[in-house]
C-alpha cells in the first residue's frame, strides 16, 4: 500500500504535475451522501484522497472541520464505519487512500489492531495531528509492519533540525503545515512559506505536500510552485455544505476541476 | 527506554499529545521551569508575590463544631478559600505568570470552569499588565456569573465557547487552539495538573505550597501528621498540591474524592478515575471518560470545577499504584456538605472542596477522637449559591 503513494508521486512527477488531495471527513455531510461526495472529488481530479476519522476534541482543527466531526459524530459515526466506507471507496476508485486520526481513537482501538484495519481497507497512509516524533515510535513501527505510510508533520515552528528527524522517520510523504495555527481557510499564503518549502525540500527525498489554509485556486498553485502536492481541507467541506441537495455536488466538482487545472493536470 | 523514564511520564501516564506546532514552546517553557526552579531571585519573587498579593500562608484551621457533630476524628480544614481570588488557582497562576513574564510572552490565554482559575488568572495579569483571554463553557457562564463578571472586571476577555456540552472541556480544546495559532506572543496557563507535560510538573509544584504548609502547621499544633487528608478531584490540582507533602508518609491516607454527580451511570458523573479509562485527553494520557472508539463522554456534575472528563496523569499513577484512594461522592452529599459548614462553621465552601467535606463525614464515623482529617478547603462558595439554589428547586 506505502508503494502506491510513492507510485502515486513517481507518475505525478514523470507528468510533471503536482498532488491535488482533498479533504473529507468520513460519513459527512450524511453517511449516504459521503459516498457521491468522494465520488465528485475522485471525478474532478483528486490524486490522493484524505479521509478524516471525527473526534470529539480535534485540537489541531478549526471551526468547519470541528463542525463537521461533531456532526457525524452525532450521526453515529464509528471508526468501524470509517473502514467500511473506506473499503467501498477503494472497491470504486484507484487512487490511494490516506487517513487522518486522532491518537485516542488509534489507542483505544489497539494500534496493531487499527493498523491491521487500515491495511485490510485500503490505506496507503496515516496522519496523526496530535502524535509527535517522541510519542510515535511504536505507531511508526506497527506502521511499517502493516505497510501503512506514517506521514509527519512539520509546523512553521519546527526547528530545521527537528524537521529533518521527522521527514527521516516519516514515509508517503511530509505534510507541511502552512500555517501556526489550525485547519481552515485563509485569504492568502504565509509569505514565509515558500522559504520553509524549499528548505524542507533539501532535507528530504520525500515528496512534500502543503496542507492548511489553502481556499483558492490561486493559493493552491501558488503552494504548488514549491512543493509536490496540496492538501485542501475546510474549503473542502464548504463547498460540500455548498451542495443545493440534488447529491451532485457541482461546485465541489466545480472547484476541484479548476484547482486540478492549476496544477497540471486535465481532469 | 522504559516508559517510567521517558520524560513526563508518571508510569505509563503523561506525555506530550500536541500538533507540532506546539513542540516548540513546551520545549521552551519546559527548559524555563527548570531553570527558574532553582532559582534563588525567582523563588524570592514568588514566594512574595503568593504572600503580598496572594495571601499566604493559609490557615489551617480546627473546625471543632464539626468535630463535635461528626463524633470521630479532629478536622482541620486547610483555608485555601482565604487566598486572594477565593481559591487554590492563584497559587499556580501567580507562578505561570511569572514564568510567562522570564519566556517574553505578553499575551495569556487560560480556560476556566467554574471560574476560579480564570479570574486568578485575569487578577495576576491585571496586576503584571499582561493581556488575558479567557476561554469559558456557555453551560459555566450561566452557572458561575459571578466569576465572569469578576474577570470582566478585571480586563479580561471572556470568550464563550459553545461546542458539546459547553463546559471546562469545550474550553480547554478551545484555549489550545488558541495557543496553537498565537504560540509566538501568547503563553497558556492551563489550571489543573493535566495537559501535555510539562504542564502537570509545572502546576503541581506551583500547588505543593498548600502541603508544604500544611505539614508544618499540623506538626505545630497537633505535634504529629494527619491520619488522611482529603481533596476532592476535577484536573486534580489542589489535591496533588496538599498531598505532594506527604507522598512519602505511608501512615498519612492520601483520599481523592470525583463528583459521582447523579450516580456512577454513563454521563451521568465526572469520575474519571473511578469509571474511566485510560486514554488521551488534551495531550496526556490519563484516565479519561469515553466510549469504546475513543470520543471523550459526556460528564454531569453540580460543580463547574469538576465537570471534567479527565484527570491528571499523576493520579492516574497513584491509582495505579494505590499511595492514593480515589472515591465517589454523589451531588446530593456535597450539597448537605456545603449546607453543614455553612450552618456550623460560618464558612461557605465552593461547591468542589464541598466534595472532599462529604467524604470527609463519611469517613469521621469511622475514625477515633484520637486521629486527625485534614480536609483541603480549595475555595470559596460565594460563586456557587446560584448553582445551589437551583439544585434544590429542581431536586425539591
Amino acid at each position: 500500500m506505502n508503494g502506491r503513494l510513492d507510485d502515486t508521486f513517481a507518475r505525478l512527477r514523470q507528468q510533471r504535475r503536482k498532488a491535488l488531495i482533498p479533504f473529507l471527513t468520513a460519513e459527512y455531510p450524511d453517511p449516504e451522501r459521503f459516498k457521491p461526495a468522494v465520488d465528485a472529488t475522485c471525478s474532478s481530479g483528486a490524486d490522493i484522497l484524505e479521509i478524516g476519522f471525527p473526534h470529539s476534541d480535534p485540537l489541531a482543527d478549526g471551526p468547519v472541520i470541528q463542525r463537521s466531526s461533531h456532526r457525524a459524530i452525532v450521526n453515529g459515526f464509528t471508526v468501524s464505519r470509517g473502514f467500511a466506507a473506506i473499503r467501498s471507496i477503494a472497491a470504486a476508485h484507484s487512487l490511494p487512500i490516506v487517513v487522518m486520526c486522532y491518537s485516542n481513537l488509534i489507542f483505544r482501538a489497539g494500534l496493531s489492531r487499527f493498523l491491521g484495519e487500515c491495511r485490510d481497507s485500503g490505506v496507503s497512509g496515516l496522519i496523526v495531528p496530535d502524535m509527535i516524533l517522541e510519542e510515535s515510535d511504536k505507531l511508526r513501527s506497527t506502521c511499517a509492519r502493516r505497510d501503512v505510510a506514517y506521514i509527519g508533520l512539520v509546523t512553521p515552528t519546527t526547528p530545521k533540525d527537528r524537521a529533518a528527524s521527522i521527514a527521516e522517520f516519516g514515509s508517503g510523504f511530509l505534510y507541511l503545515v502552512s500555517v501556526t495555527g489550525t485547519t481552515g481557510t485563509r485569504t492568502r499564503l504565509d509569505p514565509k512559506l515558500r522559504q520553509s518549502a524549499t528548505r524542507i525540500k533539501k532535507q528530504t527525498a520525500l515528496p512534500v505536500c502543503i496542507g492548511f489554509g489553502i481556499s483558492t485556486p490561486d493559493m493552491a498553485a501558488e503552494a504548488a510552485r514549491y512543493a509536490d502536492g496540496v492538501i485542501i481541507g475546510s474549503k473542502i467541506i464548504e463547498l460540500i455544505d455548498s451542495d443545493n441537495g440534488d447529491g451532485h455536488f457541482r461546485n465541489l466538482r466545480g472547484f476541484m476541476a479548476e484547482v486540478a487545472g492549476r496544477l497540471g493536470g486535465n481532469p | 527506554m522504559p516508559e517510567a523514564k521517558r520524560r513526563g511520564y508518571y508510569g505509563e501516564f503523561g506525555g506530550r499529545f500536541v500538533p507540532e506546532t506546539l513542540v516548540a514552546a513546551l520545549d521552551e517553557l519546559e527548559s524555563c521551569f527548570l531553570r527558574v526552579r532553582g532559582d534563588v531571585a525567582f523563588r524570592r519573587e514568588l514566594a512574595k508575590l503568593l504572600r503580598d498579593f496572594g495571601g499566604r500562608p493559609t490557615p489551617l484551621y480546627l473546625a471543632e463544631n464539626l468535630t463535635r457533630r461528626w463524633k470521630g476524628a479532629r478536622i482541620y480544614l486547610k483555608r485555601e478559600d482565604l487566598n486572594h481570588t477565593g481559591a487554590h488557582k492563584i497559587n499556580n497562576t501567580i507562578g505561570q505568570v511569572l514564568l510567562a513574564r522570564r519566556l517574553g510572552k505578553t499575551r495569556i490565554v487560560a480556560e476556566t470552569g467554574a471560574g476560579q482559575h480564570g479570574t486568578a488568572t485575569a487578577a495576576v495579569c491585571a496586576m503584571m499588565g499582561l493581556r488575558c483571554v479567557v476561554y469559558m463553557g456557555s453551560h459555566d457562564i450561566h452557572r458561575q456569573q459571578p466569576n465572569v463578571l469578576r474577570m470582566r472586571y478585571l480586563g479580561a476577555e471572556v470568550r464563550e465557547v459553545n461546542a458539546g456540552l459547553a463546559t471546562l472541556k469545550e474550553a480547554t480544546s478551545e484555549a489550545i487552539r488558541d495557543w496553537v495559532t498565537n504560540v509566538a506572543t501568547t503563553h497558556y496557563i492551563i489550571g489543573s495538573t493535566v495537559g501535555p507535560h510539562p504542564y502537570p510538573a509545572i502546576v503541581r509544584e506551583f500547588q505543593s505550597v498548600i502541603g508544604r504548609e500544611t505539614r508544618s502547621q499540623i506538626r505545630r499544633v497537633a505535634r504529629r501528621l494527619p491520619d488522611y487528608v482529603i481533596a476532592c478531584i476535577g484536573g486534580g490540582s489542589n489535591a496533588l498540591g496538599i498531598f505532594s507533602s506527604f507522598l512519602g508518609d505511608q501512615t498519612v491516607k492520601l483520599i481523592g474524592v470525583e463528583s459521582a454527580g447523579k450516580g456512577l451511570r454513563p454521563g451521568q458523573h465526572a469520575a474519571a478515575l473511578a469509571k474511566g479509562t485510560p486514554g488521551i485527553l488534551h495531550g496526556t494520557r490519563s484516565y479519561v471518560l469515553q466510549d469504546s472508539d475513543g470520543q471523550i463522554s459526556l460528564t454531569t456534575t453540580i460543580s463547574a470545577g469538576l465537570d471534567y472528563p479527565g484527570v491528571g496523569p499523576q493520579h492516574a499513577h497513584f491509582k495505579k499504584t494505590g499511595r492514593v484512594a480515589y472515591r465517589t461522592v454523589p451531588d446530593r452529599d456535597a450539597v448537605a456538605a456545603f449546607h453543614e459548614l455553612c450552618a456550623n462553621e460560618g464558612i461557605i465552601p465552593a461547591l468542589e472542596s464541598s466534595f472532599a467535606l462529604a467524604y470527609a463525614r463519611r469517613l469521621a464515623r469511622r475514625t477515633k477522637p484520637k486521629q486527625i482529617i485534614v480536609v483541603n478547603l480549595s475555595g470559596r462558595g460565594d460563586k456557587d449559591m446560584q448553582s445551589v439554589l437551583e439544585y434544590e428547586r429542581q431536586t425539591r
